[in-house]
């Protein structure tokens, strides 16, 4: 068993593949309890594939050279978000349209970017699918930097966030700057984005936003429970889904995200809150369910 | 971050002038002046469609306003933390991860500051604000495992730990029953011994009549304000509400559901 455990550190690849899925699950996991509150995902996987493009761009400027391509993702990440909040609030047409047409059109200019190189395939999938393994030391340290400012300025806002996320006309009358507060919001979801790319890619980013967070709220009521719990998950996650990978021969994204999955769908069915298990018992006791809530009520 | 205003006392706590409203292209309000003394209680009723909601969310300064003014003891409330808005109920994700203590602690984030963080006093004031609405024995539960009635006092307790001076609120006795509202109504009279300005939307004609020292009679345009004796007479009602009112000897019934 220890064996099977430390076999995949001797290399230093896993190692720092080790270290990256880690810090990336938690500060996906942070960021993502105010994308799972406020309703988010879809701006989340929107702005994920938005940046293609950009990366695609910064790929083809510098002849193939890995290095840059994140100062290429933050810049574009970024401004599509701000892009993205815009258009929210200006479009005609419904949101969600509108969010969908700009991404699948700039998602689609990536992929045609990408395609006039001729190690389009690899390189594309790196992008799409992440590229734990190929972690290099400088990426890790421009990790642990970028994850730090943006957990430190969740912790520093956290009281704001929270307000503006579950009663907007309570922060308006508590005179917050909630539209600057959005779009900090915005962005910080924005610099994860560009932080996660390497890791996980563009493609599974959605669920390494959601997918832990969504987890942790089934699990408590209390917020920052929520967070601490889905950060600790997307950190099991990660570590899981990289040795799954390493053993089974399985892409090392989609091996992460499927472990996250296994565990939402754990909790879902047997969790003692409010599981389907549960649920199902309740069903089969609900007059003595009933009566409790009626004694519970006080006037 | 945070702006506090000095209160010029010479003014009234709320002072609406002429003031008008586009909603979407169309008329919301028209023309509304009216003043408000500190320390009473105002009843807002009309019709469906009349605007109250528009009204409060003019005056807590999130509606923009079309032309007129709103003055919180004589600037824009915009500068003002003193004025607490109780929502809706339909209006709040009650699955949100938050106890009833967070929730009552979210009005003293304006006193915290940028960067601040809950002290004792702060958390002491949570308290007593949860005590005064008799809820202190449920500070931690989750807000969904709440009754109705206990959904509004913690979003008074709220207020009252935002220290504000003037509450608005939007429909709190709708769909509670009756010990739940005779709960908050006696709750505004202690609000009333404490100098708050309160202001609270209805459908209830009777409650308007019995429990507020004035009331203020909307459909777009400001129709009567003043003791419910003055505004609550037949021709006035008529020409709020259209002919769906009936008068019987005491008590008035408004036609209103289905429209």
């Amino acid at each position: 068993m220890i064996n099977w455990l430390t076999a995949p550190l001797q290399y230093v690849f896993m190692i720092r593949g080790l270290a990256a899925v880690v810090l990336v699950g938690i500060v996906c996991a942070a960021i993502g309890t105010f994308v799972v509150l406020r309703g988010m995902a879809f701006f989340g996987d929107a702005l994920a594939h938005t940046i293609l493009p950009g990366v695609a761009l910064g790929y083809l400027v510098n002849g193939g050279a890995r290095e840059p391509l994140f100062w290429w993702a933050l810049g574009t990440s970024v401004l599509a978000s701000i892009g993205i909040g815009e258009i929210s609030k200006k479009a005609q047409l419904k949101e969600d349209t509108a969010i969908g047409i700009i991404f699948a059109g700039m998602f689609a200019l990536g992929i045609a970017l990408i395609s006039t190189v001729r190690s389009y395939a690899v390189d594309l999938s790196h992008f799409l699918f992440g590229d734990v393994l190929g972690v290099s030391n400088s990426d890790l340290v421009r990790t642990v930097i970028f994850a730090g400012i943006v957990l430190a300025l969740l912790l520093a806002f956290y009281k704001e966030f929270m307000t503006i996320s579950f009663d907007p006309i309570l922060a308006t009358t508590l005179r917050l700057p909630v539209t600057r507060l959005n779009y900090l919001l915005l962005i910080l979801i924005a610099v994860t984005i560009a932080v996660a790319l390497q890791t996980v890619g563009v493609a599974l980013m959605v669920a390494m936003l959601v997918t832990p967070a969504a987890t942790a709220y089934l699990l408590t009521h209390r917020l920052p429970r929520m967070m601490a719990l889905a950060c600790i998950l997307a950190a099991i996650s990660g570590v899981v889904g990289l040795y799954l990978s390493y053993y089974l021969g399985i892409a090392s994204g989609a091996a992460i995200v499927l472990t996250a999955t296994a565990i939402f769908l754990l909790v879902m069915v047997f969790n003692p809150r409010q599981g389907l298990i549960k649920a199902m018992d309740r069903s089969r006791t609900d007059l003595t369910d009933q009566t409790d809530t009626l004694a519970l009520q006080d006037h | 971050m945070y702006p506090h205003n000095q209160h010029n006392e010479d003014q009234p706590i709320l002072d609406v002038r002429k003031l008008n409203v586009l909603y979407d292209g169309r008329p919301a309000l028209v023309e509304i002046t009216f003043h408000l003394h500190v320390g009473e209680r105002v009843a807002v009723v009309g019709p469906n469609g009349a605007g109250k909601s528009t009204l409060f969310k003019a005056v807590v300064g999130v509606q923009p306003v079309t032309s007129g003014e709103v003055l919180i003891y004589g600037s824009g409330p915009k500068k003002h933390v003193c004025i607490g808005y109780v929502p809706q109920r339909n209006q709040i994700d009650w699955n949100f991860p938050v106890s009833v203590a967070d929730v009552v602690m979210m009005g003293r984030i304006a006193k915290l500051g940028t960067f601040g963080w809950p002290k004792k006093q702060d958390w002491d004031k949570v308290h007593s604000a949860l005590e005064m609405v008799n809820m202190d024995h449920l500070s931690s539960r989750q807000i969904a495992q709440l009754s109705g009635g206990q959904q509004q006092r913690m979003f008074l307790a709220r207020a009252l730990a935002q220290e504000a001076e003037l509450i608005l609120m939007d429909e709190p006795l709708t769909g509670l029953d009756i010990p739940s509202q005779e709960s908050i109504l006696r709750l505004l009279d202690e609000l009333k011994s404490r100098d708050v300005t309160v202001v609270v939307a209805t459908h209830d004609l009777e409650q308007a009549s019995t429990a507020f020292d004035r009331v203020m009679l909307l459909n777009r345009k400001l129709i009567g304000f003043g003791t419910p004796d003055e505004v609550l007479r037949p021709e006035k009602l008529l020409e709020a509400y259209g002919k769906k009112v009936h008068l019987t000897d005491k008590t008035m019934l408004v036609d209103e559901c289905c429209q």
